[in-house]
């Protein structure tokens, strides 16, 4: 049984239209597609100069070996998905495009900045370098699946009140590990939380405020 | 990243049948590779370092256990996680050196993720093996070595040969080297048991070759050695950052005084070698002698004996040698 995801919740007072109701991520999405469109060009542009110089032909591309997709039953959130999907298929590009979760957020794709972390049986971890269809069975936690806009969670509410972000891009990643960290064996220092949270990296410099935010959750626990 | 066949495997029998050479038709298993935290393996797939056409993913074989076995030893299963092991009593209790390493590596998400297996066959963060573009004998045998004429700072300067200067960036690694872990491997022709210093291997004319681990074999397990008694250990890493950072220098030093005077020394390197580089140089300057600055400068004097640099990393001569003395001094030091 598939499951769609849920729509965000729309309030009455919204005007009804049968135009879709423009976001940031539909507009960011078309603007991406237009400049790969632009970029696909040039790219075959430069394709056909180099065989127009080249007395050789072109190497006999190499037999893919089988990329059919793969069907894999995720539990998310304590929801369960039914997906058909390439093998090569990261979770965080799961959750992110088949899922439609955007709060999880993609920054270096290498395991680097920690944006993408999300929990796999309650462990922080950088969902960029883990595929999805190995995750079945698994219990997969992401940004949404911890609080929600007037039932925030303790971590949520303290990044809040402590502003320990300025971009925010990077914040879904703080707070999954910062909520992941509660468990974990750490010192109760604030030099105890920078090592724990050295994983997740804040361009804006935010780190003051998050070690705050952290520190006043852990010590109301 | 390429396209591959992905297989989800539920024992050490399935695993090694997939990889068998003979049974998916292939040459060799070249383009077989075991997945199981994925934290090196996919980094390197999405740079088309590496481009396997099967993967079988281990991540959830029976292989997960940290446990003591006969003899006093410990035996560590190959899909333990670093923080696991990292943070496992048996550990922290009889083989500090082993929890300080990992718990110096990576950052805690990755560390959640990095499997033993996985961290033995950690590749080397050269800039150049990463990037597809540029020659690279690891990467491409025979194309050449970019880091000897160009960014080197970062690299090897012991065991290095005039094709490969790669460092091996693990720090569990090291700290398994001082404490002479045995690795323990099962391919569908039997099983293998593998001293570590033997599983690494010099670059010389073949550095895209970095273990003695042949094609279709599995690491299980590892197991380490009854400890010392009254041994004391300690793992210093020195790097640029605090934090989430690959060793510029770091030792692994496992050391016993007796009587005043050291009775028992095993020292790793790592930041600096080609492979986790055991320094017998370093221990026979001090097995025998008190435990005191003049032997450590000693020490490491021979530890280092052998460097050979290059035009950005001539530093990490002086500053293993400190790392050498700093970490035996902190070992031998009474409280």
């Amino acid at each position: 049984m598939s499951k769609e995801p849920q729509k965000p919740d729309v309030g009455a007072d919204e005007p009804v239209s049968v135009l879709e109701r423009p976001t940031r991520r539909s507009f960011l999405t078309r603007v991406g597609a237009a400049g790969v469109a632009i970029g696909t060009g040039q790219l075959h542009s430069v394709a056909l100069a180099d065989s127009d110089n080249s007395q050789e032909a072109p190497a006999a591309a190499s037999a893919p070996a089988d990329s059919a997709n793969m069907h894999v039953r995720l539990n998310v959130n304590g929801s369960n998905y039914e997906l058909d999907i390439d093998p090569r298929t990261t979770l965080l590009d799961c959750v992110r495009e088949h899922l439609h979760l955007t709060g999880t957020k993609k920054g270096c794709d290498h395991g680097q900045c920690g944006a993408c972390t999300v929990h796999v049986d309650g462990r922080r971890v950088n969902s960029c370098l883990s595929l999805a269809v190995t995750h079945e069975g698994e219990a997969i936690t992401t940004i949404e699946g911890i609080g929600k806009p007037g039932a925030l969670h303790p971590m949520q509410a303290a990044f809040v009140e402590h502003d320990g972000f300025q971009c925010g891009y990077c914040t879904s990643g703080q707070i999954m590990s910062a909520v992941a960290l509660l468990h974990e064996p750490y010192g109760h220092s604030d030099d105890d939380v920078k090592e724990a949270m050295s994983g997740n990296i804040c361009r804006c410099g935010a780190y003051t405020n998050i070690v705050s935010a952290i520190q006043q959750v852990r010590r109301k626990i | 990243m390429e396209a591959f066949q992905l297989k989800l495997v539920a024992n050490v029998d399935q695993a090694i049948g997939f990889a068998q050479p003979a049974a998916n038709g292939q040459a060799n298993d070249a383009s077989t590779r075991f997945l199981a935290g994925g934290t090196t393996l996919l980094d390197l797939m999405k740079l088309d370092v590496e481009r396997p056409t099967q993967v079988i993913d281990i991540h959830r074989l029976p292989l997960d256990q940290v446990e003591t076995i006969d003899g006093g030893g410990v035996t560590i299963g190959a899909t333990v996680r670093n923080s696991d092991l990292a943070n496992h009593p048996l550990i922290k209790s009889h083989y500090p050196v082993l929890s300080q390493a990992l718990l110096s590596g990576a950052s805690a998400q990755l560390r959640n993720m990095a499997t033993t297996g996985g961290n033995l066959l950690q590749r080397t963060r050269c800039v150049y093996f990463r990037d597809p573009v540029t020659p690279c004998n690891k990467r491409e045998p025979g194309t050449g070595c970019s880091a000897i004429e160009g960014y080197n700072r970062n690299l090897a300067i012991l065991g290095t040969s005039e094709h490969c200067i790669a460092t091996n960036p693990s720090d569990m690694n090291v700290a398994m080297t001082a404490l002479e872990a045995t690795i323990h491997v099962e391919s569908a022709q039997g099983k293998r048991d593998i001293a570590i210093d033997d599983f690494f291997l010099l670059p010389g004319n073949t550095p895209e070759r970095e273990t003695t681990l042949n094609p279709g074999e599995l690491i299980t397990h590892v197991t380490l050695p009854a400890p010392v008694p009254g041994n004391r250990s300690v793992y210093l890493k020195l790097r640029d950052r605090a934090s989430y950072e690959f060793a510029l220098a770091s030792a692994a030093v496992v050391v016993r005084v007796s009587s005043g005077k050291i009775d028992h020394i095993r020292i790793a390197l790592g930041g600096v070698g080609v492979k986790p580089w055991r320094s017998k140089e370093a221990e026979a300057q001090l097995l025998g002698r008190a435990p005191d600055a003049t032997a450590f400068r000693a020490a490491a004097e021979a530890a280092l004996q052998s460097a050979h640099v290059q035009s950005q990393n001539g530093f990490k001569v002086e500053l293993a040698k400190r790392c050498i003395q700093h970490a035996l001094t902190l070992a031998t030091q009474t409280a």
